[in-house]
């Protein structure tokens, strides 16, 4: 029918109408029944989705329920977030921690145990007192948890899930994600005990560039000199508080939705938190090697708090002769100032 | 096998909020929860525009994707379910989703969300309960599509602004629409769910 009118209007207009009306046709579907009468295209003036998109991230409008957070209409940015969870952040913590965890066997190849090289003394230095190993401890345990119930939202599905099947793995995940919400509270005040007891000895100093130039005990044949903390301890502690500084922050914001955020914050929050988490993990298993496995004597101090009299002078020879100065002069003479070996 | 799409002709919404509250009432959604709602942008504005929204049960689902335990999974129609009991409540698919569809029973600090509840256009869940039982119901709703019907959002609509059904014919209805009157402001939402 539509046919017919326009065939009819073609016999009685002259041909440029018939181009005017061809090319209105193909410029857009509009299609006139009279094309003397004024179009009145309702949707010049409206709103174009696109349009919206071009200029914000995000379309928004007004809303009638009460809930006012669901007045955002279109958000495509939950697509990149997503590209970035699922694909960026698989592929980073893949080959940050794995090649972390290679660099430390090479390093263990190359290396092995460094053994105190004058032997053991038989005699003990206090290094850390109980409420210090109790920070150190309850940050290290809150730490593991964390690691292990974030590791599990990113890599369960893939490594966990298989192995233990869809419904333990769902009641598992369940767990570990009330672990991880509430223990990061721990994680907290473990690090600000620990930034509280030892930022006054990890304010860097002189020394340490003597230390990193002496190859950072890592060289036998040269000796590296330390006060209380070497250089490479002092860089563990700046790091461990920036980075637990980072994921506390974004975690606190994650943890409450919407207090001062938006969905598109809480994606910034989610990327921070999870890249930062990574390489956190990544430098603590630095850590933990070369507190254990990595070097002889070392594991001790954060054990029973005590030191070897040879491990602490090949390690830190400058906190060493400050301790034993000031246990000299506390001490009244003819005591030991070092306790005997048991 | 047909794929279910949703479709909201913004030229013809009128902001009247039937479909919201056939949605609420058909699937009797919890106080707090509204699994779809309109938006009017540029409101009292000229060429403001009204848009119904839920779930679009996109194509390669962004919720599905990120889902930490996999509980959101596309159905053959193409209508993304989810199951109540494998779901942690973490927030993740609410993150992603490009339309605000994933709904929470509580306010959710400290990740206390609860499950997470949204559209199913109107076809029950994807927990293992019984298609069409009253537990399936209580969880997650009605189950209109396995009784042959369509969800009663787009069923109510006063003015067939919003369309439900198969993606192929819903959008061959618009496009005869835009062609007939003769102006369309375009399918809200389409790229970004269908990347069409």
């Amino acid at each position: 029918m539509m046919l017919r009118m326009l065939a009819r209007t073609r016999h009685a207009l002259a041909p440029l109408v018939f181009l005017t009306l061809l090319a209105v046709a193909l410029q857009a579907n509009a299609q006139r029944t009279d094309p003397n009468a004024p179009v009145e295209d309702p949707d010049a003036g409206a709103v174009k989705e696109q349009t919206l998109l071009q200029h914000e991230p995000r379309i928004q409008g007004r809303i009638d329920i009460p809930d006012k957070r669901a007045s955002v209409l279109i958000q495509p940015a939950g697509r990149t977030w997503v590209y970035f969870h699922e694909v960026t952040l698989h592929w980073l913590g893949a080959i940050i921690i794995l090649g972390m965890i290679a660099v430390l066997a090479l390093a263990y190849w190359l290396f092995g145990r460094i053994r105190i090289s004058a032997g053991r003394s038989g005699k003990k230095v206090k290094r850390f007192s109980a409420f210090e190993r109790f920070s150190h401890w309850l940050t290290a345990v809150s730490f593991v948890v964390l690691a292990l119930t974030g590791l599990n939202i990113t890599f369960g599905k893939l490594l966990l899930m298989p192995l233990i099947g869809h419904e333990a793995f769902s009641t598992f995940s369940q767990g570990a994600k009330y672990a991880h919400n509430f223990v990061g509270f721990s994680f907290m005040a473990g690090l600000i005990l620990i930034v509280t007891l030892w930022l006054k000895d990890n304010i860097p100093k002189r020394v340490d560039i003597d230390w990193l130039k002496q190859g950072g005990g890592f060289i036998k044949s040269k000796h590296a000199p330390a006060g209380r903390y070497n250089a490479g301890e002092k860089m563990v502690f700046w790091l461990a508080l920036g980075a637990g500084a980072a994921v506390a922050v974004t975690g606190l914001l994650l943890l409450f939705p919407f207090y001062g955020t938006t969905i598109g914050s809480m994606h910034i929050a989610q990327a921070v938190h999870a890249s930062v988490a990574v390489l956190f993990i990544a430098m603590i298993l630095a850590h933990i090697y070369i507190g254990t496995l990595g070097m002889e004597g070392a594991f001790e101090a954060m054990g029973t708090g005590e030191v070897d009299l040879n491990w602490a002078k090949e390690h830190h020879d400058q906190w060493l002769a400050e301790t034993l100065a000031k246990e000299r002069s506390a001490e009244p003479p003819g005591h030991a100032s070092v306790a005997p070996a048991k | 096998m047909a794929r279910m799409k949703f479709l909201c002709d913004a030229d013809r919404c009128i902001d009247c909020n039937a479909c919201v509250t056939a949605c609420k009432n058909e699937n009797e959604v919890p106080w707090g929860i509204n699994r779809r709602r309109v938006v009017t942008i540029n409101d009292g504005l000229p060429g403001e525009r009204s848009v119904s929204m839920a779930c679009m049960h996109c194509t390669d689902a962004p919720c599905a994707a990120v889902c930490p335990v996999n509980c959101i999974f596309p159905t053959e129609e193409g209508v993304v379910l989810h199951s109540k009991d494998l779901c942690i409540g973490c927030g993740y698919c609410f993150y992603a989703c490009p339309f605000g569809a994933p709904q929470y029973p509580r306010v959710g600090n400290f990740g206390s969300r609860g499950k997470m509840d949204k559209c199913t256009f109107c076809a029950g869940g994807g927990g293992t309960e019984a298609t069409g039982s009253a537990e399936e119901y209580k969880k997650y709703g009605a189950n209109r599509l396995a009784q042959g019907k369509l969800p009663l959002c787009a069923e109510m609509c006063s003015t067939k602004s919003l369309l439900a059904g198969d993606g192929d014919i819903i959008a061959q209805i618009y496009k005869e629409r835009v062609l007939r009157r003769g102006y369309g402001s375009g399918a809200w939402g389409w790229m970004t769910a269908y990347h069409v």
